[in-house]
This record gives structure tokens, C-alpha cells and sequence, in this order.
């Protein structure tokens, strides 16, 4: 008799522990949830965010001959205070006509290096991998799998203007 | 008594610290380790130059894309040994992917990653990871144009994941734009995160390293079997392993020391990497390239058939990370011995060879165009008027040249055409020249017909005997 007692006490003894260490591992977890939430929340934030709508005056119409393709230079949507050159980013600018722009992204529809214009062969060429585009963006020759990425641009009285947008990734 | 001495019994007393560390210096390992035992060390110790000189640099180094370039500046020009502790750091990351590497090829040749060291192998897979995740963020902190574009290829390669590409480049920049929050990112991985896990992992590993001992010199005939090994390895031990400390440990010491005299050898020698043109995405002449340890891979991407990147991109790294981690899961017992193991010796020279090649490729980027190269001399065209010289001069501004060398001048992505007038006739050359190829431009919506003339008639005096 005094055996069957011992053997439910270790029972008892046994299943208390389980509770014990079950417990303490939920509380361990709900511990490291509600720290973990605030860190993954921030640091995942720039995925959730979206760009402000915002268009840079790149320059007045007078400034760009029709046919031409010019590089222009303006500022990210919303860069930070401390992004300093950072923040500029450029595009290709073509003039198609009186009234239609095309900005075509520097990057390479490849890997996003920044492509070249060559004005008098009317080529951008990607010093990469040695990516070539037509003047209109369409893949001339190389690796790029699809025609250069375009940006927004509108004529807002006599300015130019771009909006600027994320990077394209391909 | 010796005052050092109490003070000394005290902390022992209290501490247990020398009763500790001293099993683990004097621990047994196998007899006649030799020189091919130093390369673990070797990299441990490059990655303790590599935490202190980085500690260092942190001092003056400011992670913001406002001043991190103006501060590397003030560090590589301005402060004293500056230049000196940024080259040991550039160039302590380099000699500790040459010893990763070293490191992981003599224990794979010498089957020491067997039966029970499988977990030792494992680890070591993970910090070669971390070590060539060190590099690359290292190379961005730089934050001149090339880091910036090394950011945008980076993500840009992120990019090409299914599905979740675009949120994956998108955390990797912080942002829709490479920007502030892109440094501050790549600073909080290269100097907190990774090397927080490469002590963690190097911890591990040296744990798995005293626990399951320091693998024996292979010997042929004498093939690992699970069911004995321990056995024999720990009575293999008892009678003729010998101490750590000193018996193999001084070879580490001699190893070390040559090794920092080539570090400050190199940083006083060849210094730091200059730093690129300042950190601005809207200059567009730029020409990123990844450092040496990365080239390979940066000539794959060229190199590789068109389209065919995006599958590359996602699964290359997968099934190198795979096969790397099932070696010592299907090849955990047998022979040790390089001289039973062909296919071992075999797949080490092709994987050598190839990264060779491959970084000598990356090196003379062949397929790059050399948009910036200069016309034909007169003399070289063997005109100064006419048709063939105007025509000599729309093959360097039409682009031509770029791709395609003539006399040595020019690109070489293309054919050299200094001969091409003896191999192409007219209508060929015309033929190519309007509908371009696999990498070139098709010239028809580019060239008016009488520059194509023009051109056509130069590239047809391109030949040994069209002077005679």
C-alpha cells in the first residue's frame, strides 16, 4: 500500500511538472511575441509604406529640343532629412514632340545598373553586362529581359515635370 | 606570500577559470596534425583583426549617406593610420575568404567533415555564408557610387524571387528608393546582426571542434565506420594523442604571426581600396563591380544565356547551399583518404578552376562596351577624307566601336574586325550591320543608307591585303 502511494505521488509529481514546463515555455513564447511584434513591425514597415505622389520640375519646355534624349536630375519622392546626394536620382528625358515626354529609369532592366545614352549612335548601353536599348527603350541587345522602365512626366504650364518613382525592379 | 599570487588563487577560487580553459588547451589531439591543421585558426584569427580594426574604424565612421563618405574620406586622408586600418580591414576581409576557403577545401579533401564531425561541417557551411554576407555589406559601407549600385544590383537580383521578389528588394533598400535608411540597414547587418551569429556560430563550431576532437591525418585503407569509430578515435587518443598546448598549437602561433605581418604588409603596401566617385545615383558614369571574392559571380551574370538569370539568380545559390550541406549527410562514412576519393580531388579542381577562370573573366570584363573609347587615327584608317575615313569616323560615334576593336582600339565584346574586309563581303557586312544579333543592335533604324554606305566601304578596307 504505501508503494501505490509513492508511485501516485511521483504521478502527480510528474504531470505537475509537465504543467510547470509547458507554462513557463507559452510564457517564454507570448514573452518573446509582444517584445518581438514592435521589432519586426518597424523594421518591416518600409514594405507597407507608400511613395507620396509628388512631381519634380525637371526643367521648362524650352529647355529640351524635340528628338533629343538629355539626362535629368531630380529629387526621390520623400527621401529622408539626412539622405544628402543620396537623395537625387536621374533619369532619360526624350522629348518625342511638341507635347509628349518620355523619361525613360537609368536602370538596366537587367540587374539595375545605370545605362548610358549614346546620342549620336541613339543607344543606351549598360556598363554591366553590356546591356543595349533602342531610343524608344526597347531591348537592342545583351541580357535585358524587357525594354527600360518609364517614369510619369506631365507639362504643368511651361515645366516639365517627373514623377518620381521606386526603383524599378524587374 | 606574492600578492599576484593570492589575488590570482582568489579568482580561482571564485571563478573556476583556469580549471576550465586549462582541459580545453591541453585537450589530446591526434599525433603528426602537421601544417594542414592551421587554417581554422588562421581564419579565426582574421576574423578577431577583422572585429577589432572594425571596431576602430566605427569610431570615425559615420552611417548616415549624408556624411559616410565625407567620414571615409577624413579616415582614408585625413586621420593618422587611417589609411592603414581601413587596409588592414579591406584586406583582412580579403585573407579571410581565401582562408574560409582554404579551410573548407582541406577538410573536404581530407574527408575530415565524416562521421561524427557531420555537425563541424554543417556550421562551418553557415559561416562561410556569413563570411561572404560580411563582404558584400562591408563593400556597401563604403557608400561611394560603386557601393550604391552594388545595392541596386543586389536588390535587383533579391528582385527575381518568386512571388515575393519585390517586397524582399524593397526591405533589402529599406524603401522604394535606394536612400538614408539603405546604409543605416546595411550597417545594423555588417556590424551588429551577421557578426552577432558568426560568434554564435563560431562558438558552435569550436564546441563541436573539442567534442568530437580534431580529426585524425586520413590514412588509406582505414575507412570511417560509424559503428567504431568513437571507439577507435578515443583509444587512438589515450595512447599517443598529445596536448593541444604547445604540441600543435605553436604551428597555429607561427601561422598567425606570418599572417599579420602580410596584413600590415598589404595595408601599408597596397593600402585600402581608393574610394569611388561620391555616393550619388544620379551620375550616371559609374561602372559598379562587386569585389574580387564576388567577380565570378558577376561574370556568371554576363555570361549566361540570355533569360535565363532568373532561374540562375534564385536557384544557383539554393543548390550550392544544398549540396554544400548534404556532403557530409550522404558521405559520412568510407574512405578518408584524397588518394581513395577521385571524384572529391575531381570536383575540387573543377569548382577552383572555374571560380578562377570565371573572377580572371570578371577581371577583363570582355562583354562590357567601352563606350568612352576613341576614334581611329588617321594614319590608322589609312585616310584623311573620303568616303572610308567618314565612314571610320560614324564606327566609333554610331557605337560600333564600342563592342568591336579595330588595330587594338575598342571594345571587345564583339569580334575584332581589323581584318573583317577579307571575310565578309558587302552584302554580308550590310546584312549583319542592319539586323545586329544575339548581342548586337540592329543598325536599321539607326543608320541613314548613306552611312551605312559609308560605313561599309571602311570595313571593307579592314583587311591584311586591301592596301596592296
Amino acid at each position: 500500500m504505501s508503494t501505490e502511494h509513492h508511485h501516485s505521488d511521483n504521478e502527480q509529481q510528474i504531470s505537475r511538472r509537465q504543467f510547470l514546463s509547458r507554462m513557463s515555455i507559452v510564457l517564454g513564447s507570448i514573452g518573446a511575441a509582444a517584445a518581438g511584434i514592435p521589432v519586426i513591425g518597424f523594421i518591416f514597415e518600409p514594405l507597407l509604406r507608400k511613395p507620396p505622389e509628388v512631381w519634380r520640375t525637371v526643367g521648362l519646355l524650352s529647355d529640351f529640343a524635340v528628338g533629343q534624349t538629355v539626362k535629368v536630375v531630380f529629387e526621390d519622392a520623400s527621401p529622408l532629412p539626412w539622405s544628402g546626394v543620396t537623395a537625387k536620382t536621374a533619369a532619360w528625358l526624350r522629348r518625342e514632340s511638341d507635347d509628349k515626354f518620355t523619361a525613360y529609369a537609368i536602370n538596366c532592366t537587367h540587374l539595375g545598373c545605370p545605362v548610358n545614352w549614346l546620342p549620336k549612335a541613339t543607344l543606351f548601353m549598360c556598363p554591366c553586362h553590356g546591356g543595349v536599348f533602342y531610343k524608344d527603350g526597347s531591348v537592342a541587345a545583351g541580357p535585358p529581359p524587357k525594354p527600360l522602365q518609364t517614369y510619369p512626366v506631365r507639362i504643368s504650364a511651361d515645366k516639365v515635370q517627373i514623377q518620381p518613382s521606386p526603383i524599378p525592379i524587374t | 606570500m606574492n600578492p599576484f599570487k593570492s589575488v590570482g588563487r582568489w579568482v580561482e577560487d571564485r571563478t573556476g577559470l583556469a580549471a576550465t580553459l586549462k582541459p580545453l588547451l591541453k585537450h589530446p589531439v591526434p599525433p603528426n596534425t602537421g601544417w594542414a591543421y592551421v587554417f581554422g585558426s588562421a581564419t579565426l584569427t582574421l576574423f578577431i583583426v577583422q572585429v577589432i580594426t572594425g571596431v576602430a574604424l566605427a569610431t570615425a565612421y559615420v552611417p548616415s549617406t549624408e556624411s559616410a563618405y565625407t567620414s571615409l574620406q577624413y579616415i582614408t586622408h585625413t586621420a593618422a593610420l587611417g589609411s592603414m586600418l581601413r587596409g588592414m580591414h579591406y584586406w583582412g576581409a580579403s585573407l579571410m575568404v581565401i582562408f574560409v576557403g582554404l579551410h573548407m577545401i582541406r577538410v573536404f579533401l581530407t574527408g575530415a567533415f565524416k562521421f561524427p564531425r557531420e555537425m563541424n561541417w554543417l556550421t562551418g557551411v553557415v559561416l562561410l555564408g556569413l563570411t561572404l554576407a560580411m563582404g558584400f555589406s562591408g563593400q556597401l559601407l563604403r557608400w561611394d557610387q560603386n557601393a550604391v549600385w552594388s545595392v541596386v544590383v543586389g536588390a535587383e537580383q533579391a528582385g527575381r524571387t518568386p512571388w515575393i521578389g519585390g517586397a524582399i528588394a524593397r526591405f533589402i533598400i529599406g524603401g522604394n528608393t535606394v536612400g538614408a535608411a539603405t546604409l543605416s540597414r546595411f550597417f545594423a547587418v555588417h556590424v551588429f546582426l551577421v557578426p552577432g551569429l558568426i560568434f554564435a556560430f563560431i562558438g558552435a563550431h569550436l564546441f563541436l571542434v573539442i567534442r568530437n576532437g580534431i580529426s585524425e591525418p586520413p590514412q588509406r585503407g582505414r575507412p570511417v565506420d560509424p559503428k567504431t569509430y568513437r571507439a577507435w578515435y578515443n583509444d587512438m587518443l589515450k595512447r599517443v594523442g598529445r596536448p593541444f598546448w604547445p604540441d600543435a598549437a605553436w604551428r597555429d602561433a607561427v601561422v598567425v604571426l606570418g599572417l599579420i605581418v602580410m596584413l600590415l604588409l598589404l595595408a601599408i603596401l597596397r593600402g585600402p581600396p581608393e574610394l569611388g566617385k561620391p555616393p550619388d545615383p544620379s551620375i550616371i558614369e559609374a561602372h559598379p563591380r562587386p569585389d574580387w571574392y564576388l567577380l565570378w559571380y558577376f561574370a556568371i551574370l554576363a555570361l549566361l544565356p540570355h533569360g535565363t538569370e532568373s532561374y540562375f539568380i534564385i536557384l544557383a545559390p539554393l543548390v550550392i547551399g544544398v549540396s554544400l550541406f548534404l556532403v557530409p549527410l550522404i558521405a559520412n562514412r568510407g574512405e578518408r583518404s584524397p588518394a581513395r576519393r577521385p571524384w572529391a580531388v575531381g570536383s575540387v579542381l573543377v569548382i577552383v578552376t572555374l571560380i578562377g577562370v570565371l573572377t580572371l573573366a570578371g577581371e577583363r570584363e570582355p562583354w562590357s562596351p567601352q563606350y568612352n573609347t576613341q576614334p581611329l587615327s588617321a594614319q590608322q584608317i589609312g585616310a584623311d577624307s573620303g568616303p572610308v575615313y567618314a565612314g571610320a569616323l560614324l564606327f566609333n560615334t554610331k557605337g560600333c566601336q564600342a563592342c568591336h576593336a579595330i588595330a587594338g582600339q575598342g571594345g571587345v565584346r564583339g569580334p575584332d574586325l581589323s581584318n573583317v574586309g577579307a571575310r565578309l563581303n558587302e552584302q554580308e557586312l550590310t546584312w549583319r550591320i542592319l539586323n545586329g544579333g544575339y548581342n548586337m543592335p540592329a543598325y536599321g533604324s539607326i543608320l541613314t543608307p548613306d552611312e551605312l554606305h559609308k560605313l561599309v566601304v571602311f570595313l571593307q578596307s579592314r583587311s591584311a591585303d586591301a592596301g596592296e
